[in-house]
């Protein structure tokens, strides 16, 4: 039985060789380390592509040191696994010496995460993610993304107030689904509005036909609906092919399905569409004019509300820096972020200094088009709206 | 009762897409007993030349359909000659690990030059929208679907049943000793429809692009739904995964329709009843492996 | 010699320990103490090593082929998770030991299905399981977390005595014990007449009922074993993770285990654990180097194992330490080129 050996030895020298090379060990300097963890690959890779080209852009624009420290960011990959990212956020913290991780493509992943930010004492910054309780999961976290509560009950208001009487919701099943529809059920009936239809989606879903067969036979006003991004342009194709807008059926929902991304790949069908959301490339302020030039210049794409969550992420995290003076404690950042206001290219927006929640505008915006392209154009306000999920209590 | 006809209609047009994308691999899998995992990675090639044709330089749709099959098919012929015909004699787990790579390494290609989001083709205003039939709306694009599905599928079963080409692919399946012995250039034979399988997997990645939605990630999610087609198909003749094919996209709508919280589980689980039912496919004919 | 003779002769042969094992599993001792900062990374190999060489015990050893044995992993994991959750039974190794069991009744239940049909069939039976699992653990979201997986797992300590770290030391040396234990019993198992029966029946079943196998028995018997590691393995994610959520039943964590194992080489039970160490190695240098697109060279390098031929390689990496044996030595390479691989 030499062949169990035989393959034993080579397979060894080759494990060692290539385990020497990985486990090196890291280095430390005197900088401040940034841990990146988002998906760059599976099914959420654009949300990670897009927040990782913020960050660069913004360092590109604001240098790579902040009160004589140089800031490094290390990109690591979870694929949205949540196992991943709790290994990745782990060596990050343990080997690299980081002294904030960021980023956080999806639920899980950023509360597989929070335990390690309380035992380290590492600040957490949320970046996209958009369940409620995350800020609740551990003192370090920080989110500069959004909460799906905070779009969907301005939506559901303000469905009452235009005339909407019944809706069909379809959301897709998981946790940021289920507070996008809670929310907005809670304010569409508490205001008069009738749920005719409630259907949840599972998360990896190709064909939405049937789905919006249902929809359709239902007869509703409006069809509220949160997929996350990246599946919205599916959802407006099949809607229009499906002729729920020859129908009279509006698309109501959180701007999610409506991200700026992928907005004109999805034709006219989505003209009319009202969504309430935190950021539309449209936004008509300078700051974000400058934003999107800048990023359709370095990228050749249009930023979505994903790259603007991680560009007011690492800016938070380089004016916190800024505030302690160099000082890279954890402790002493997260006081630092407390309460942090400042004008993002979505609009106004600070941290909540006691949920550590952001608090921002919420925007109802009409799909129109603006100089050939399809564009979210923002029509009505609704200003400093804290996370709905945590004020109820 | 109309909703019910409507959803028989999405599921045909469903059906007869999954068949397009997956009769390749019937034939690679069936006929040449060889496992290509990768097979979805043709289709995915397919719909994104359409798509970069139609939408980057304004080729109009229909022009782009017939690329995506000659592209695909391309891409076909020059892996099978370089890299494929060297493992037909490998074992099956030598092929899944290459085939598997091949995916891994299309993925992560398409997504560095086109970007991981998802992309969808621009359509004529002709195939837009739906019209009603007595009640049934039909979705233009989806009855597109079915006709060109339809033409190639009685067109595939004519040349493997009447052409000379067809009587010789079938010999060489058979036994590919006895066929060479008699002058078929059976290696020729099996590029040639391999490469056949790939372009119609291109043309499937074209059409699918609208319904289905196209993203670098394209092969590793439909590779399981090719799967079962062929397997509940079986894989000894075209109208066996045919069939599958629209067995499982009536099956799917209609469970997503009326069962919305259940709907992979109908999926699954007749693939599991039929399978135990009928381990070789439902229209099997030997067991051959 | 008389025929038996040497059939007991060469079993007995396979069964002892050779010096490259011990090696191996002292190299796995101290990589724990080399590399202090890895725990994590180490342990997701062990995991990933030992639920390999639960399916190398199916397919390397009888031949069954699966594409959906993270149906096993993904049950044992929601057990642990679950039973720790609520507080059934706190006590870690008791509550791996009943999630393995779980995973077993599992096993044994589906391996009815698995047994019938051939090679294609029983691939997509096993995956079909698998994805019936998880559509199943979405439905019950009440249960299960849905998409958002179970939250709140807090692990108990050891035996009450040794608390799981942030460092996750406790956790990979509890794993690494485990894997070795489980090791042994496999080592049992496949160098016992049972094991010996199983190779039987993966060349020939037909030949191997002839001689008075109980073929189907047999194969039910392994099939539920193989359940039970996988199920082990399974409940090691959540203990040493406090995660589990719908991806352990997911379609690519079966895929990437048979990479794993067919990269390592099946039929030897070192097969799994030298396919985990390489095939995480590769994924942490690729993916350090180019986050967005290791993928790509993951590809790569299955194709060139594949396209240059195992047996190849093998000769290309054994060169020098062949050289070095012959010089050393004084005596002919021990070490050439392996036949039969991978099938």
């Amino acid at each position: 039985m030499f062949v169990a050996d035989r393959k034993l030895a080579w397979s060894l020298l080759g494990a060692a060789a290539i385990g020497a090379l990985a486990l090196m060990p890291a280095r430390a300097e005197e900088t401040f380390k940034i841990g990146l963890i988002v998906p760059m690959t599976g099914g959420q890779a654009s949300t990670g592509k897009q927040i990782d080209n913020a960050i660069k852009l913004y360092m590109k624009q604001h240098g790579d040191t902040v009160a004589g420290k140089k800031i490094e960011v290390i990109l690591k990959d979870d694929g949205a696994l949540p196992d991943k990212t709790k290994t990745a956020a782990q060596e990050l913290i343990v080997n690299e010496k980081v002294n904030v991780i960021a980023g956080f493509g999806v639920t899980p992943a950023a509360l597989a995460a929070a335990p390690l930010a309380t035992q380290g004492k590492i600040p957490e910054v949320v970046m996209a993610a958009g369940t409620s309780i995350i800020t609740e999961k551990s003192p370090y976290i920080v989110r500069t993304s959004f909460t799906l509560p905070q779009s969907s009950t301005i939506i559901g208001d303000w469905a009452v107030k235009n005339g909407i009487k019944k809706v069909a919701t379809l959301t897709s099943d998981y946790a940021p689904g289920n507070d996008a529809l809670a929310a907005f059920k809670e304010h569409f009936t508490a205001g008069g509005g009738e749920i005719v239809e409630e259907v949840k989606v599972p998360l990896a879903n190709p064909d939405f036909a049937p789905f919006l067969q249902r929809m359709k036979d239902a007869k509703p006003d409006a069809v509220f609906v949160f997929v996350p991004a990246g599946q919205g342009g599916n959802f407006m194709k099949q809607y229009a092919e499906r002729g729920l807008d020859k129908a009279g059926i509006k698309v109501i929902g959180p701007g999610d399905v409506m991200d700026d991304d992928l907005l004109n790949g999805m034709g006219d069908a989505a003209l009319g569409a009202v969504t309430a959301h935190i950021y539309s490339a449209a936004h008509p302020s300078q700051a974000n004019k400058d934003f999107v030039a800048a990023y359709k210049k370095e990228f050749n794409q249009r930023p979505g509300f994903m790259a603007v969550g991680g560009y007011d992420g690492i800016n938070l995290i380089y004016e916190a820096l800024k505030k302690t003076g160099g000082n890279a404690d954890g402790d002493k950042l997260i006081e630092a972020m407390k309460g942090m206001k400042w004008e993002s290219p979505r609009g106004p927006i600070s941290i909540d200094p006691d949920t550590r929640d952001i608090v921002q505008n919420v925007y109802v915006r009409k799909v129109e088009k603006v100089d050939g392209e399809l564009y979210n154009v923002e029509f009505e306000t609704f200003k400093d709206v804290k996370d709905p999920g945590k004020t109820k209590k | 009762m109309t909703s019910i006809l409507t959803n028989l209609f999405d599921g045909v047009a469903y059906g007869m897409l999954l068949f397009v994308l997956a009769c390749g691999l019937a034939v690679t899998l069936g006929l040449m007993n060889f496992v290509n995992l990768a097979h979805g990675a043709f289709a995915m090639a397919g719909g994104y030349v359409c798509a970069v044709l139609v939408n980057q330089m304004g080729w109009p749709f229909f022009a782009g359909l017939p690329l995506a099959f000659v592209s695909a098919a391309a891409i076909g012929i020059v892996l099978e000659r370089l890299l494929y015909r060297h493992l037909y004699a490998r074992s099956h787990l030598d092929q899944v690990l290459f085939s598997i790579g091949l995916v891994f390494i299309s993925v992560a290609a398409v997504d560095y030059i086109m970007g991981s989001q998802r992309i969808f083709i621009n359509l004529p205003s002709v195939l837009e929208g739906q019209f009603d039939v007595l009640g049934v709306g039909i979705g233009r694009y989806r009855l597109m679907i079915i006709v060109i599905c339809g033409l190639l599928t009685a067109g595939l079963q004519l040349v493997l049943a009447r052409t000379r080409f067809g009587s010789r692919l079938r010999a060489a399946v058979d036994d590919p000793r006895v066929a060479s012995g008699l002058g078929i250039n059976v290696p020729q034979v099996f590029a040639f429809t391999f490469a056949f399988g790939c372009g119609l997997a291109g043309l499937g990645g074209a059409l699918s692009a609208e319904v289905l939605g196209l993203d670098p990630y394209f092969p590793l999610k439909f590779m399981i739904y090719f799967l079962i087609v062929v397997t509940v198909g079986g894989s000894s003749s075209i109208t066996g995964p045919f069939l599958a094919s629209l067995l499982l996209g009536i099956g799917d709508v209609a469970g997503k329709y009326y069962v919305p919280k259940m709907g992979p589980f109908v999926i699954y689980t007749l693939m599991i009843v039929i399978l135990i039912w009928r381990p070789n496919g439902l229209f099997g004919r030997t067991a051959a492996r | 010699m008389s025929a038996p003779d040497d059939v007991g002769y060469h079993a007995r042969r396979h069964a002892r320990w050779h010096v490259g094992e011990i090696v191996f599993w002292v190299l796995a001792l101290a990589s724990a103490f080399l590399f202090p900062s890895r725990y994590l990374v180490m342990t997701d190999i062990v995991r990933l090593g030992l639920f390999a060489m639960s399916i190398d015990l199916i397919l390397g050893y009888a031949g069954i082929v699966s594409l959906g044995h993270a149906a096993f992993f993904g049950v044992g994991a929601y057990s642990a998770g679950l039973m720790a959750l609520h507080g059934v039974v706190t006590e870690p190794l008791l509550a791996l030991v009943l999630a393995g069991c779980a995973a077993m009744l599992l096993g044994f239940v589906t391996s009815f299905l698995v047994i019938r049909g051939v090679d294609l069939t029983r691939l997509m039976v096993t995956l079909g399981i698998a994805m019936l699992l998880e559509a199943l653990a979405e439905s019950f979201s009440g249960i299960t977390g849905g998409t958002d997986g179970l939250q709140g797992i807090e692990m108990q300590p050891i035996l009450g005595i040794f608390a799981f770290d942030m460092f996750g030391r406790t956790g990979f040396f509890y794993s690494l014990i485990v894997l070795f234990v489980l090791f042994l019993l496999a080592r049992r198992i496949v160098h016992s007449p049972f094991g010996l029966s199983l190779r039987a029946i993966k060349n020939n079943p037909l030949r191997a009922a002839a001689i008075g196998i109980p073929v189907n028995r047999r194969l039910i018997a392994i099939y539920t074993v193989a359940a039970f590691y996988a199920g082990i393995a399974g409940a090691l994610f959540t203990q040493t993770t406090a995660l589990a959520s719908l991806d352990v039943f997911a379609f690519e964590r079966s895929a990437d285990l048979l990479l794993v194992l067919i990269i390592g080489g099946t039929g030897y039970l070192y097969g799994g654990l030298i396919g985990a160490v390489v095939f995480r190695m590769l994924q942490e240098v690729f993916s350090t180097i180019t986050p967005q697109y290791w993928q790509f060279w993951i590809g790569v390098v299955l194709v060139a194992i594949v396209m240059i031929g195992r047996a190849r390689l093998h000769r290309w990496v054994l060169f020098l330490p062949n050289l070095l044996i012959a010089q050393v030595a004084g005596r002919k390479a021990a070490v050439a080129i392996p036949e039969g691989e991978g099938q």
